[in-house]
């Protein structure tokens, strides 16, 4: 009983910010959290926001950003996942296993300063990069989010025994082919789900990105920094709920998909017993 | 094994070491290097390690960094006053987390999914505009103040903004997923035929939890508090929208150094601090998600 009444209070406390800020944002006074009943619900902010230049050239950059780090990230976090899931004890494993696990909880002040360092010295030594921007960024992103993808692709593939994959090769599949027929079937949910998370982080990280951006690569999340240190500004509420109502969405569609998914794999598997009755 | 496919193999297991290596190890190995340097007025604002005299090398390390770290008290107390935050932090973390872990854990199977959906749905939406929403409830102004003034509970508005009490709030909110989500994983495992033989024993419902369920679920508290406490000592966005003016937090100190002052090698220093601290955490963290990842097999 004890358990279940902290978990709906614990709930509130995770929608309740959320919520308010959604209320607000429908809200005429620019005193954010006083509602001024005789104007509001009014749809002013989003106005505002559709011809905030600042805001969309940023918003477009960290997408821009994002889809290339999520990419690259996912590539380079199944081959990690493969590695430490199926390739038993390599040498190198335990260098791969302790660099994949530690980005997820080291600080980001302490990862955002080592690759501005790096950054700089590199350019010293070979004359590249040229300056930060979106490529420094993307770098840095692609190197943190690739810890998470390994994470999800390895935990997958610890699931699903090794038989498929051993007997697709006792059957003469060169690797390449069992990995394209048999372990990228299998673990492409884990990549689909790497992916969203990888884009999702990259979208939101503040304080690696600003280590890593130079002058005029501010991203989204720098420009609402900057807005939001020193109040609240309306406009940023509208935006929140903007973002809020397309990661619901994504979630649900990505959420039906994969039940779908479920739904099929649960009947091909029916209809294989039913044949080999 | 034949020869193309161990081939294939190395390259596998490559690629994605030799980036890491040069992304994310070799970058400390600069931090450290610069944190013996002295800070100067050039093209890196730092002295090389190595100069040459009369064409010998010789090796320049400089402590000044780290003794200045140790001379002026505005570093310790915001070095002790991170670890505090985020150990008080974490237990608040674990002590509204716990709870509510085992009640998804004790869910009918359909409810359950639904239960966990809501628990990470927050995580996905933006971690800075969360942080900026507690600003808009906990204000002078705020929805909080008001709607406590409006039941009359209170008469002045409360300062609730640039306080602990809003670090540990924001703290809480943002990493709760990150407690809760381990502690399912465990829980779920549990035997609830082990509570039943405890009840036959005739232990209370409580006595059952404190010698059965709690020691079971040690695994689980560790990993979730880790995760909660080791970013939490080098946050930076949550106390400084949220926090104190007067009382900084390390990370902010190691971003101020580093962007204010342009100290690279005492921001370096500081990095360095904050590493050796969180060195044993982060290995125990290896090694429980280690555990985790390869026991399931």
């Amino acid at each position: 009983m004890f358990s279940r009444t902290m978990l709906v209070l614990g709930l509130i406390f995770l929608y309740v910010p959320i919520l308010s800020m959604i209320v607000f944002s429908f809200n005429n006074s620019r005193l954010v959290t006083v509602w001024d009943a005789a104007n509001s619900p009014t749809l002013k902010w989003y106005g505002a926001l559709a011809h905030n230049g600042q805001i969309l050239g940023a918003a477009w950059l960290s997408i821009r950003i994002a889809l290339v780090s999520a990419t690259f990230a996912v590539i380079l976090g199944t081959l990690a996942g493969m590695a430490l899931a199926r390739f038993g004890n390599f040498r190198g494993r335990t260098l791969l296993a302790g660099m994949t696990t530690a980005p997820i909880v080291m600080p980001e002040v302490i990862t955002g300063l080592s690759l501005l360092l790096l950054f700089v010295a590199l350019s010293q030594l070979i004359g590249w990069p040229r300056g930060v921007g979106a490529v420094t960024i993307t770098l840095a992103h692609i190197t943190f989010c690739m810890a998470y993808v390994t994470v999800v692709v390895q935990s997958r593939l610890t699931g699903f025994d090794e038989s498929l994959e051993e007997a697709a090769m006792d059957l003469g599949a060169r690797p390449l082919k069992v990995f394209f027929r048999i372990t990228l079937p299998l673990i492409l949910p884990a990549i689909a789900s790497g992916w969203l998370l990888a884009f999702t982080l990259s979208w939101d990280d503040l304080v690696i990105t600003q280590f890593v951006a130079g002058p005029g690569s501010s991203t989204l999340p720098m420009v609402i920094f900057s807005k939001v240190r020193f109040g609240v500004t309306p406009d940023v509420n509208a935006l929140a709920t903007i973002m809020v109502l397309l990661v619901a969405t994504g979630i649900a569609i990505s959420t039906v998909w994969m039940r779908l998914r479920e739904k099929r794999r649960a009947r091909d598997l029916q209809l294989a017993a039913a044949a080999n009755l | 094994m034949r020869l193309s496919q161990l081939a294939g193999r190395r390259l596998v297991a490559g690629i994605p070491i030799l980036w890491l290596i040069v992304l994310f190890m070799i970058p400390f190995l600069i931090v450290f290097r610069i944190s013996f340097s002295e800070v100067r007025l050039a093209i890196p604002p730092y002295t090389p390690l190595i100069t040459w005299h009369h064409g010998s090398p010789s090796l320049e390390v400089h402590w000044s960094a780290y003794k200045f770290l140790f001379t002026d008290s505005l570093y310790i107390s915001s070095y002790l006053y991170s670890l505090k935050v985020a150990a008080v932090s974490t237990l608040c973390c674990l002590l509204l987390g716990y709870p509510m872990a085992y009640a998804i854990a004790r869910a009918q199977p359909s409810v359950r999914s639904v239960l966990l959906m809501l628990i990470i749905l927050p995580f996905w939406t933006s971690f800075l505009l969360r942080v900026y929403a507690w600003i808009g409830l906990l204000k002078n102004n705020g929805v909080i103040n008001n709607v406590l003034l409006y039941l009359h509970v209170i008469k002045e508005p409360l300062a609730l903004l640039q306080t602990d009490f809003a670090v540990y709030i924001g703290i809480v909110y943002s990493y709760l997923p990150f407690m809760i989500l381990p502690l399912y994983a465990n829980l779920e495992k549990h035997d609830p035929a082990l509570l039943e033989a405890a009840a036959d024993l005739g232990a209370r419902p409580f006595t059952a939890f404190r010698r059965v369920t709690l020691p079971q679920s040690l695994p689980g508290i560790l990993a979730g508090s880790l995760l909660v406490f080791i970013p939490a000592v080098g946050e930076y966005v949550i106390p400084t929208l949220l926090g104190r003016t007067d009382q900084i937090m390390i990370g902010r100190v190691l971003s101020d150094e580093f962007f204010e002052n342009r100290d690279w090698p005492v921001a370096s220093a500081v990095a360095i601090l904050i590493l050796l601290i969180l060195v044993i955490p982060i290995m125990l963290f290896q090694r429980a998600q280690r555990r985790e990842l390869e026991g399931a097999s």
